[in-house]
């Protein structure tokens, strides 16, 4: 039995209201689909019956599983392929020379779901930083289910698939089971945390770059400019943030300007002053 | 561009000359790495790609990639190795002996599409 009206807006208004995701209506397949298991999980018969018990009594948990459904995405390895060329050939470059007194480098996976954008990112500045150099990545989701399974570091052989060069995959994972995981020496790079990106944002030191890379697809133009301006906020005046290929600061937050990076697009603080506080001259 | 798709499984043939077809490669077909060799001497043009399973009657894949590797004539031959041997230690055999990219199978049209992307052989975003 497919959602009803009813169903779908109890769906959509939960999710607007604890991740700021709007879900236009064409989605209720997509609502289905993703609900089915969580459903299963909890021994509802269908997503209806689970859905109207939830609307009966409501259960922090479920709404988190329901949360955690509609938020995470399946993710490739090096996705898109040119941020990281551009951090390869134009930004770790440049940090190589600004930050050549502290010899380090901090980068923010903005929604890391399962954990491959933090991990690419730290094969990438394994392979191109400096000796003596040291770098952190620091991965956020929304849901907390994925930051436990980023943390485990563990892929099954079809994601190891999926954008993963051979060599690298036999340089940086080991065999754990039917399982690859991520090395040691890798890991201890890389950490994850759970974060809403649209709401004030815990105190962190400020990062080099952002990957904040498909996400604003999914928020109304206010959430988008709120989300802008907290990545700002942990962005160096002279950092860079990338988008995905289909977002723009452009109409939403002026404060930022884009700027080439290699065979893309990146986004820099306009005059080094932080994204939301009033432009110069 | 030619692909040429080296596997004893007809019906995994069948499904890796539906993908290289879809990215505009005329596919060549072979049963194991001798047949395969055999047709090479044949072609008057190199194929660009191929695509080669491990475990072949008469000769297995590892010794193809070996002895294209050792033939200056088919040395611009992108090679990669799809498998059901998922070991690291062969992963490391296969890229030593000459191959280019490892797929593991079971793989999904996606994933194999962006292999090929990655070495170069498909336009960014051909699979999306």
């Amino acid at each position: 039995m497919s959602l009803t009206q009813a169903e779908f807006s109890f769906v959509s208004t939960l999710v607007r209201r604890e991740a700021s995701i709007v879900l236009a209506p064409g989605k209720e397949y997509l609502v289905e689909a993703r609900l089915i298991p969580v459903a299963r999980a909890v021994g509802a018969a269908n997503v209806n019956e689970f859905l109207a018990d939830l609307q009966r009594k409501p259960n922090p948990a479920n709404q988190r599983k329901i949360i955690d459904a509609l938020t995470t995405n399946e993710t490739s390895w090096f996705r898109d392929r040119e941020p990281f060329a551009a951090l390869t050939d134009v930004v770790i470059p440049e940090l190589v020379k600004s930050r050549s007194a502290a010899r380090k480098v901090r980068i923010w996976s903005a929604a890391s779901s399962s954990g491959q954008e933090a991990y690419s990112l730290a094969m990438t500045l394994q392979e191109n930083l400096p000796p003596g150099w040291s770098y952190e990545i620091m991965g956020t989701d929304i849901s907390t289910e994925m930051v436990k399974r980023a943390e485990t570091a563990e892929y099954s052989q079809v994601e190891v698939n999926r954008g993963l060069p051979a060599s690298q995959l036999v340089q940086y994972f080991e065999r754990a089971g039917a399982h690859w995981r991520v090395t040691q020496a890798l890991r201890r790079n890389v950490s994850f945390r759970l974060l809403n990106l649209t709401t004030p944002l815990p105190a962190m030191q400020p990062f080099d770059v952002i990957f904040l890379r498909n996400v604003l697809i999914y928020f109304d133009v206010a959430t988008k400019r709120t989300v802008l301006q907290n990545a700002a906020k942990l962005l160096k005046p002279d950092g860079w943030l990338f988008l995905g290929a289909a977002e723009t600061t452009i109409g939403i937050d002026d404060n930022y300007e884009r700027v080439a990076a290699g065979r893309t697009s990146a986004y820099r603080v306009r005059n080094g002053v932080a994204a939301g506080a009033p432009r110069r001259g | 561009m030619r692909a040429m798709v080296i596997d004893d499984s007809r019906a995994m043939r069948m499904i890796l000359k539906r993908i290289v077809t879809k990215l505009n490669f005329e596919a060549v077909e072979a049963g194991d790495g001798k047949e395969a060799l055999d047709l090479l001497t044949e072609m008057a043009e190199v194929p660009e790609l191929a695509l080669i399973d491990w475990n072949m009657p008469n000769m297995n894949g590892l010794e193809f990639v070996s002895h294209v590797r050792a033939d200056p004539r088919l040395r611009e031959m992108t090679l990669v190795m799809v498998t059901t041997e998922s070991e690291q230690s062969q992963i490391v055999r296969a890229l030593a002996a000459g191959a280019h990219e490892y797929v593991i199978k079971p793989f999904t049209e996606g994933a194999m599409i962006e292999k090929l992307a990655l070495l170069g052989l498909v336009p960014t975003g051909a699979n999306s």
